[in-house]
């Protein structure tokens, strides 16, 4: 019987990035299919669309830079990219703006930095604010969730809605789109009605969130407690985010609650459990440091809370993650811990 | 660079190897905020290149007349004249123009690319040379003002030379050009954002065309170099 001998450090498992970027594909799952109920098939042709045009422009730009293709596509990074900015955006966006979107993330916020690991800013959210800001109609014109619409748009009617912008015979855009729950609740705070008369009179609101809305993002919260299970993610970033939106937002709602919604509807309107688990998290662009990550979850909170309060946006995560992202670097200059051995004096 | 090469250098740093807008990166402020089309990037480049120009020709007129102490706001005060002229002139000849351009035509005052050709070139060159170094510098950034408008008026609008009869005449209705009516632009292209994304990829085919020009450069000498030497060697 022989025994080998190996020398430490013993690890017991190797972190690699794909591992990394698959534990995020398992773990956004059930978010997708929350999605896929509630808004129908256009969020998986969406996907799926996106996941291959960020696949071939990935490829091609590799090609044009002479690096091996293989190994950078199999990191999965370029697919968590594509899946994060696809259930980002309307399920009825017409393919050449994904195929516009991935461009631009892929290529311009990814690759002409140098790839993964040297992008300074989030490329699925770049390339959300990109079309936000260029195509703001296309941007914010969402499906109602199935339950309130009633209709029951088909596979085919979904790929010849995202494909050729077509609705089947009898349907018109006005009965299959509502305004998102945050969209609506600003709209109507802006024409000086209170809070519980906006949510008499809309059939927008479930129980804690938007119909619909807080289902999904309670599969999200699933997802990333699963994320945080595996110890893919730290508890840091998603926990500072969500307190930093979720003290602003009770602090307001205890001043007037007539005119703050209730902070769980924060939560589960939109997209900020998406957010604070899976975008902000991401390992390139957030900052490293334990303290830093507590400065800039907070951060992102707070600026998703002040841009959906007073800022012209409905919502604010892609804006607020963008924005601590250039402040990343700096934040983690200033929160270097000090290592052992060493005074106090040191990062003068 | 010595003093008597005559124009053709001046002429090549201008518009190329010294662009003060892709190289020197100087004039931003108008470059950027002004190139929302093609026609505003003409207009704004052809009163860059008067003032340029004129300015030049008197600081090279006045250079041994200036304690160096007090040459810096010597110069601000005759680029000041030189613009406050070419702002008049705008407005009483291209009025719709100068609605469009606004603001950033007095702000060619504070365009470092004319103070820096004023104390780095026509405070210490003759007349002739720094009337051409203006010419050629006003030209070049000129190009790249008209280029970046265009790019971003393509992108974004969809048009090309949109409203070049305000700065060009009538005659040049038939110059504006559409990609078709259901183009759907992409706003950012126009907005701010699309003025950095557009001129750093500018910059990004400039370096890639000096790099094929230096890659073919070497390729020609080396085929050529054997085929120059045998005459010698008969």
């Amino acid at each position: 019987m022989t025994s080998t001998l190996i020398s430490s450090p013993h690890v017991p498992r190797v972190n690699r990035v794909d591992r990394v970027m698959l534990q995020v594909l398992l773990a956004l799952v059930p978010g997708v299919l929350a999605m896929t109920w509630f808004f129908g098939w256009g969020v998986l042709v969406n996907v799926t669309l996106a996941v291959g045009f960020a696949v071939i422009a990935e490829a091609l730009v590799l090609l044009l830079r002479r690096r091996p293709v293989l190994p950078a596509l199999g990191d999965l990074s370029a697919v968590v990219t594509a899946v994060l900015f696809a259930i980002s955006v309307p399920p009825t966006l017409p393919w050449w703006m994904t195929l516009l979107g991935m461009l631009f993330a892929i290529v311009l916020v990814k690759q002409l930095y140098g790839g993964l690991g040297y992008n300074p800013f989030n490329p699925a959210m770049a390339a959300y604010v990109f079309l936000l800001v260029s195509y703001p109609v296309a941007m914010t014109s969402w499906l109602a969730p199935e339950l309130l619409s009633g209709i029951d748009l088909s596979f085919g009617d979904s790929l010849a809605m995202i494909l050729h912008q077509v609705l089947p015979a009898g349907v018109d855009w006005d009965a299959v789109t509502a305004a998102t729950p945050l969209d609506e609740m600003r709209t109507q705070l802006d024409e000086q009605l209170t809070i519980a008369e906006i949510r008499d009179q809309s059939a927008l609101w479930g129980v804690f969130g938007g119909r619909g809305w807080e289902w999904v993002n309670a599969a999200f919260l699933l997802g990333g407690a699963y994320l945080l299970w595996r110890r893919t993610i730290t508890w840091h970033i998603p926990v500072s985010m969500l307190a930093g939106l979720l003290s602003l937002a009770t602090l307001f709602w205890l001043i007037d609650p007539q005119t703050h919604p209730f902070p769980a509807f924060h939560l589960f309107s939109g997209a900020a459990i998406l957010g604070a688990f899976f975008i902000a998290t991401d390992p390139v662009t957030a900052t490293t440091t334990r303290r830093g990550q507590l400065i800039y979850g907070a951060c992102i909170g707070a600026t998703v809370f002040v841009i959906r309060t007073w800022g012209g946006y409905p919502d604010a995560v892609a804006f607020a993650v963008l924005l601590m992202n250039i402040a990343a670097p700096t934040i983690d200059y200033y929160t270097q811990p000090r290592v052992f051995g060493h005074g106090r004096e040191r990062a003068r | 660079m010595a003093k008597d090469q005559g124009y053709l250098p001046l002429v090549t740093e201008g518009l190329w190897h010294n662009n003060q807008a892709l190289v020197a990166l100087l004039g931003l402020c108008p470059l950027l905020a002004t190139t929302t089309s093609a026609t505003n990037g003409l207009g704004m480049g052809l009163a860059t290149t008067a003032v340029l120009v004129l300015s030049n020709v008197t600081i090279s007129l006045i250079r041994n007349l200036v304690r160096p102490e007090v040459r810096l706001p010597v110069f601000v005060l005759v680029i000041a004249s030189f613009v406050t002229a070419v702002e008049l002139t705008i407005q009483a000849h291209f009025y719709e123009l100068y609605l469009v351009l606004g603001l950033f035509i007095p702000l060619i005052v504070t365009n470092c690319a004319i103070i820096g050709r004023a104390e780095a070139f026509a405070s210490k060159n003759r007349v002739d040379r720094a009337l051409v170094d203006g010419l050629a510098m006003g030209v070049g950034f000129t190009l790249v003002l008209m280029a970046l408008g265009a790019l971003r008026e393509l992108a974004g609008q969809g048009t090309l030379f949109y409203q070049a009869h305000l700065l060009l005449g009538e005659a040049a209705r038939g110059l504006t050009m559409t990609l078709g009516d259901d183009f759907q632009g992409a706003l950012i292209a126009i907005l701010p954002p699309g003025a950095f994304i557009g001129l750093g990829l500018l910059i990004a085919l400039k370096n890639l065309i000096d790099k094929w020009a230096s890659l073919f450069a070497r390729w020609r000498a080396r085929h050529t170099a054997p085929a120059a030497a045998e005459p010698s060697l008969g």
